[in-house]
This record gives C-alpha cells, sequence and structure tokens, in this order.
C-alpha cells in the first residue's frame, strides 16, 4: 500500500519535471528560431519556399472545407433564424460566425493536421538521418538555415489561409442561403456590410489566426527537432503536434475571445 | 591524444566506446566536461559561436550513413556548402563540384537523387560534399561500416589519397581492422573512454597487449567478455534456491 503510494508519487512527480523542463526546453528552442531569423530577411526566398510547402499545399483543403462549412452555417442558421423572423440577417450571422471565429479556428486545426504534421515529421527525419548536424558541420545554422524559414512561412501563411476559409465560407452561406433558399441577395450582403467591422472584428480575427500560426507552427518545429531519432520517436512527435496544436489553438482561441469581444 | 597535420590517424574501439563522441567534441557539437580540445591552436570550448563556425568551414565531416540532404540531387548535395559560404557565381560553382564529383568518380551521377544511390556511392557523395571547400581538417564517422568489401576499398582509398591532395589532416573512426591498417598512418585504441594503446600500424599488430590483440585478432575470448555483466546463471535459472 505504502509502496504503491509511493510509486504514484514518484510518478507524478517525474511526470512534472519532464513537463516542466520540456515547457523551458520549447522556451529556449522558440527564443532561438526568433533570434536567428536574421537569414530569412536576407534571403526572401527560403521563407517564400516555406509559404508555398505550408500554405499553398495547403489550399485544397482550406477551400473544400471552408465552402462546405459555409453551407452548412447557410442552412442551420437559416433555420434558426427563420423561427425569429429574420431571414435576412443570415448574411450577418455567417459571416461574424466565420471571421470572428470559424475561419482562424477551423483553419488552424486544418494547418496543424495538414502542414503541422508535414513539418514535424520533415525535422524529425531530418535530425534522425543526421542531416541537421551535417549542416552545422559544415558551418551551416540549422536555425537559420531550416528551422526559421519553416517559422516564418507558417505565420505568414496562416492568417492567408484563414481569410481565404472565411471568404469561401461566406460564398457557401450565399450558395444556400441566396441561390437555393432564396433569402433577399441586397439584403444578405447589406446587413452583413452594416454589421461586420473592419477593427472589431476582421482585423481581431486576423490576430486571432497569427497567434495561431505562431503556435502551432512552433509546436511543430519544436515536436519534430525534440523526436527521439528512431521511426517510433517521429510518428510519436507528429501526433503530438496534432494533439497539442489542436488543444493550444482551443485554449488560446477562449483567451482571445475573451479579451477581443467581451463588450460587443 | 595528438594528432599530426598531414597524417590520416585512425581512431579505433568497440561499438559505443565513445569514438563519435570524440569526433562530436573536436567539430564543438559537444563540450567536454573535462579537459580542453585545440584545432589549429584554437581551444575549441572557448570559441563564440562566430567563431566557432568560422572554424567548422576549414573541417568536413563524413557522417556515418553520408547524411545527405534527401530533398536535393546529388549535385545540390555537394554545392551546398560552396553556395552557403562563398558567393561564386553559378558557372564556377557547377565548374567546382564536377570537379569535388570526378575526385569520388561519380560525376555522372550529379543529377541523381540521394535515394537512388548505393550506400557506398551516397557515402562518396558526401565525400566530396565533406571536402567542397578544401577543408583543413577531414573527420570520418565509421566510414567503412555496411558497405561491401570493393565499396570499402574505394572508400579507403579515397580517404588516403585525398588526404594527401589536399593538404589536409584526417582523422577516422573505424572498428575495420582491415581497411584502416593500410591506410592510416597512426592508430588510437580507445576503451570505455580511455585511450588503451596507441602506434603505427605495425607495431598494433605485434602488439602483445590483450586488449589490442584480442582487437586487432577479432578473438571471441580475452579482456572484453563474451557476455554482458549478468548474475549468476544458475541463479537465472531457478537452479540454486531449491531445497
Amino acid at each position: 500500500m505504502i509502496a504503491a503510494l509511493d510509486r504514484g508519487l514518484r510518478q507524478i512527480g517525474h511526470a512534472v519535471v519532464e513537463g516542466v523542463w520540456k515547457l523551458g526546453a520549447a522556451a529556449r528552442f522558440s527564443w532561438l528560431v526568433l533570434i536567428r531569423s536574421g537569414e530569412c530577411g536576407r534571403r526572401p526566398q527560403l521563407t517564400l519556399n516555406e509559404i508555398y510547402f505550408t500554405g499553398t499545399l495547403s489550399l485544397i483543403i482550406i477551400i473544400v472545407s471552408g465552402l462546405f462549412v459555409g453551407l452548412v452555417l447557410g442552412l442551420q442558421g437559416y433555420e434558426t433564424l427563420k423561427r425569429y423572423g429574420s431571414a435576412e440577417a443570415l448574411g450577418t450571422l455567417v459571416a461574424l460566425a466565420l471571421v470572428r471565429e470559424l475561419g482562424p479556428v477551423v483553419s488552424a486545426l486544418l494547418f496543424a493536421s495538414r502542414a503541422g504534421s508535414a513539418i514535424t515529421a520533415k525535422i524529425g527525419i531530418m535530425k534522425a538521418t543526421e542531416q541537421l548536424s551535417a549542416m552545422e558541420m559544415m558551418a551551416v545554422d540549422p536555425f537559420a538555415r531550416v528551422l526559421s524559414p519553416i517559422f516564418w512561412g507558417g505565420v505568414i501563411s496562416m492568417p492567408l489561409l484563414a481569410a481565404i476559409f472565411s471568404a469561401l465560407g461566406v460564398f457557401g452561406g450565399y450558395l444556400i442561403g441566396v441561390v437555393i433558399i432564396g433569402v433577399d441577395s441586397g439584403a444578405f450582403w447589406s446587413q452583413m456590410q452594416a454589421n461586420v467591422d473592419l477593427r472589431e472584428d476582421i482585423l481581431n480575427g486576423v490576430i486571432k489566426s497569427g497567434v495561431f500560426g505562431v503556435a502551432v507552427t512552433l509546436i511543430a518545429l519544436f515536436e519534430g527537432y525534440d523526436a527521439p531519432p528512431t521511426a517510433e520517436g517521429v510518428s510519436y512527435a507528429v501526433t503530438r503536434t496534432v494533439v497539442t496544436s489542436a488543444l493550444v489553438v482551443l485554449a488560446l482561441d477562449f483567451v482571445l475571445t475573451s479579451f477581443m469581444f467581451t463588450g460587443v | 591524444m595528438a594528432i599530426g597535420r598531414g597524417k590520416v590517424v585512425a581512431i579505433m574501439g568497440l561499438s559505443g566506446s565513445g569514438k563519435t563522441t570524440i569526433l562530436r567534441l573536436i567539430g564543438g557539437q559537444l563540450s567536454p566536461s573535462r579537459g580542453s580540445i585545440s584545432v589549429d591552436g584554437q581551444r575549441i570550448q572557448h570559441l563564440s559561436h562566430r567563431e566557432l563556425f568560422a572554424l567548422r568551414r576549414r573541417m568536413g565531416m563524413l557522417f556515418q550513413f553520408g547524411a545527405l540532404f534527401t530533398d536535393y540531387t546529388v549535385f545540390d548535395n555537394v554545392a551546398f556548402p560552396l553556395r552557403e559560404h562563398t558567393r561564386l557565381p553559378e558557372p564556377m560553382i557547377r565548374d567546382l563540384v564536377m570537379m569535388k564529383l570526378n575526385a569520388v568518380g561519380l560525376r555522372g551521377a550529379a543529377e541523381l537523387k540521394p535515394e537512388a544511390l548505393s550506400g557506398g556511392m551516397a557515402r562518396r557523395v558526401a565525400l566530396a560534399r565533406a571536402i567542397a571547400l578544401d577543408p583543413m581538417l577531414i573527420m570520418y564517422d565509421e566510414p567503412f561500416t555496411g558497405l561491401d568489401p570493393i565499396s570499402t576499398g574505394v572508400i579507403a582509398n579515397l580517404i588516403r589519397r585525398l588526404n594527401d591532395a589536399l593538404g589536409a589532416t584526417s582523422i577516422v573512426v573505424t572498428h575495420d581492422v582491415e581497411e584502416s591498417f593500410k591506410i592510416v598512418d597512426y592508430i588510437y585504441f580507445v576503451s570505455a573512454g580511455v585511450i588503451v594503446a596507441h602506434g603505427p600500424p605495425e607495431s598494433l599488430r605485434r602488439s602483445a597487449q590483450p586488449f589490442v590483440h584480442q582487437f586487432v585478432h577479432g578473438d571471441t575470448d580475452g579482456p572484453v567478455p563474451f557476455h554482458y555483466p549478468a548474475p549468476g546463471y544458475a541463479d537465472d535459472l531457478g537452479l540454486g534456491r531449491r531445497p
């Protein structure tokens, strides 16, 4: 009994110490990625390549998901609004839901599973096959040459992807609401225009997606860099990237929302 | 341990005896908990990030399995250090890369991707990349592991020839007795982190020291036991405890 309790306590202590240690390592890692970003400024091509790898290649999943989320929002929103006789507000509902919440959050979740996992696998395998070590021995800093460009590529791609997601979502809402169900087109657009504020709604949405971009890309990079150099190690790291990113995005979203939209 | 300019020196020992660690210490990827390392008169652990990187430009390292960049072609792999560290025009880089690839006999493989290469070819490409900037010190981490006898001979020959042609110094970490005894000038034997013997190949071949003798001749019996430390065999089988 005492022995089991003792073992349990030890395990908890071990997990806590490990967790704190890893948090410290991640913070130090993030700091290095940031301060070695100079190379990205001198050679924009490095970052552009990564924007292609993380951003452009994620376009299809973002476009398709955005469209379908918009379609569903249009349907469900119309059903509910109709009961209160305000079906014309459909445009406002769809647009606000997308630019404030669904655009940044859902595209960050998709970004984590599409691009984050790819980043982790790439870095993990580069490390396992000593490619990062070899680069270091060639006097090329892997942080400056590989990790920072990926980071900035992710941070730039994420708000753009979220914007595309929201735009496609609004279009989906329009398709269902106006084209198929028959809500008045003028009301749909003018209500949306009157009620969506550039600073309050759109800018805050962009800030959110920028924060998610930083978080997801750093998690993906760190998990890859920290992965044990084995097949199992990399596979666990990829899983952890997707799970941790999802949880962090949802938690950050709650915090950001409570700061941004409480007064409205 | 002292490694003279222009020499090819082997560091030999059992797997896990700290040979690769020595290379990582010399390259500054690890820092020593005790003692010190000097390369070309510079104390490695006292160098700043910038100075260390400046020194590394004059070092080349061949990793155990080549460590080629898998998304680049052979050509781009060899061109990588030149493009990163020099502002040479592209035609000149092309000529230099072709010369390095010719030196390892793989000029014809320039456009291949690393996954299309055999183990021996990959290591030769990595060697061409390691010598791209004409280093003063070339380090080889287990260059013969997993190669067929012909490739092994080719790599061994290259190590010696490139060292003499470049006027460089080479450190070869290996446990391949036959090949390395043919090409090196001097050998250090390490075991559990200490140097147990050193000397030129001929004298070590005749050495009567038990560890060296066992290693060089590949005997199963000697100071290195066959068994990993374990409790008594009879105890493990539950024999001694019967009433």
